[in-house]
């Protein structure tokens, strides 16, 4: 990578190493706030945030918080990706339908969703399905408009290609423009999972009985900064889950794109 | 070679394509007439702008002329159809299909199908001389690489006319005369009807029968130039006199298109 030839030694540590060195030195910071005066009053302890952490495994009360969080993020998501698909290419297919639905995405998707809660609420009361809504415009939202990219910039060359060979309409559809679009179809699933999972939380914050942000919301009326540590944890763990979750499937499906990596 | 009684395989009939833009219209091709017999190798030269590309997009169906028609084996060009295969500059293989995979696409669709279409797609992957390379994906492939097996794909449907549209403009100089010499062979072996379109004037005369010179704006076939050296020929037949001779011509009249192209 370096120009230099002789590379500094922490050029020559391996990506592997690194993540260790990271986590370690997040660790460490975490211990020196903690042990200051001012940052003593935020941050717990890192063995007491574990402490409450196994303690909350063992008496069974954190799973429930988990599922539930889980529960709403997938369920939200899954009916985003799935409504996602086929207006993204109507969009991307039909012109007037592009410039129908267009216009109307650009606008909600700078809403934050935390704006709209009173309306599903309303629409939907204080129950799973209001949260699920919630979600699920959100992750729609960030879908559409990444895979339509992906159609939209779908090689006319492929397309040409197909056609001379006998391909019809149908073809085309399912073997060069989805195929080609599944790399943006995979980037669209991570950045709308890690959507949904920031708007679970702004979700449940304004009211839930059960749930990772509820349970943060409920420590802090006790000031209880070990829970409300141990959630943040949590959620941070998930995401990172559900990141190497898409990456994995991305190595899986996409890794005949000529890539700059390596 | 060819004879002259030999049948007229793609009548190109009095084809004008205009298009039309905010500056107005802009005729791109200005009633072409060609007709191109059966087992011809035809090259088209001139300089960029003058509707060689767009003449190949309407015999291949992928645009429609404004005016005119294009005839294959009598019949009236409606739409692309694998009767007629292409050639891509830029390659325009399926990138998350596999080499093999690439050349079978067009006998799938062809409703051939498993065992048969892999021994057919392996038969043109030889040709090309890619056969170990069957299962890699087309990013571990050079450019030249990636233009046989775009040659063996559109082999492997086995079109009636073979249309391609400076396959080898983006080679290197070395790859180029390669992949010509290599095309040369097939075209001698499979005896195909090609329509060629380049820019490069030695390309031309090595390969072709018959050099058609296109006029621009509005493009024309301005000359028709028959190419009378023998085949086999190859590299070292750049050097007789008979082709220095003929390129200095070509040459010429191109560049004077050239120059009406910059006015």
């Amino acid at each position: 990578m370096g120009n230099k030839k002789k590379s500094s030694a922490l050029q020559q540590i391996p990506a592997n190493a690194w993540i260790v060195i990271s986590v370690v030195t997040a660790f460490l910071l975490w211990i020196l706030i903690a042990s200051t005066e001012a940052g003593g009053v935020i941050f717990a302890e890192p063995w007491e945030v574990f402490g409450k952490l196994v303690a909350k495994l063992q008496d069974g009360t954190l799973w429930p918080h988990i599922y539930i969080s889980l529960f709403r993020v997938i369920v939200g998501f899954l009916c985003g990706f799935v409504a996602s698909i086929p207006v993204a290419f109507l969009m991307g297919w039909y012109e007037p339908i592009r410039n129908l639905v267009a216009p109307w995405i650009q606008f909600v998707r700078n809403i934050p969703p935390l704006a709209y809660i009173p309306l599903v609420i309303a629409g939907a009361g204080v129950g799973e399905e209001a949260k699920i809504i919630v979600i699920f415009i959100a992750s729609f939202l960030v879908l559409v408009v990444t895979i339509y990219q992906g159609v939209c910039n779908v090689d006319v060359t492929l397309i040409k290609a197909a056609r001379v060979l006998g391909a019809t309409d149908k073809d085309i559809f399912f073997k060069v423009v989805i195929p080609a679009s599944t790399p943006f179809i995979l980037v669209g699933a991570r950045l709308g999972l890690s959507t949904s999972l920031t708007t679970l939380i702004a979700a449940e914050l304004t009211g839930s009985s059960k749930g990772l942000g509820m349970m943060i919301q409920k420590a802090q009326g006790y000031y209880d900064m070990a829970t409300v540590l141990m959630g943040i944890l949590i959620i941070g763990i998930i995401g990172l889950t559900f990141e190497q979750i898409v990456r994995f499937l991305e190595r899986k499906l996409t890794g005949w794109q000529e890539t700059m990596q390596r | 070679m060819a004879g002259n009684d030999a049948k007229v395989k793609v009548k190109i009939d009095n084809v004008v394509k205009k298009y039309s833009s905010s500056k107005g219209e802009m005729v791109a091709l200005n009633g072409v007439n060609l007709e191109i017999k059966e087992n011809e190798f035809i090259c088209v030269v001139g300089p960029s702008g003058c509707g060689k590309s767009t003449l190949l997009n309407i015999i291949a169906g992928l645009l429609e002329p404004t005016s005119g028609n294009v005839y294959v084996d009598g019949k009236a060009v409606d739409g692309p159809g694998p009767e007629r295969g292409v050639v891509f500059q830029q390659y325009a293989l399926f990138p998350w299909l596999t080499v093999l995979k690439n050349v079978e696409f067009g006998l799938n669709l062809k409703g051939i199908k498993g065992e048969q279409a892999t021994a057919e797609a392996m038969k043109y992957l030889k040709m090309v001389d890619l056969e170990q390379f069957a299962n890699s994906y087309p990013k571990e492939l050079s450019g030249g690489m990636k233009q046989r097996v775009a040659i063996a794909r559109a082999y492997a449907v086995n079109p009636e006319v073979l249309l391609m549209d400076e396959p080898f403009g983006a080679l290197d100089a070395q790859t180029r005369t390669q992949l010509q010499t290599e095309l040369l062979q097939t075209w001698q072996k499979e005896k195909k009807t090609c329509f060629f379109i380049t820019h490069d004037v030695e390309e031309a005369i090595i390969l072709a029968q018959k050099v058609i010179i296109m006029s621009a704006r509005p493009g024309r076939i301005k000359k028709i130039v028959d190419i009378n050296i023998p085949y086999p020929r190859d590299q070292e037949t750049k050097n007789t006199l008979p082709f220095l001779d003929l390129k200095t011509y070509i040459w010429s009249q191109v560049y004077q298109e050239y120059l009406e192209v910059r006015k």
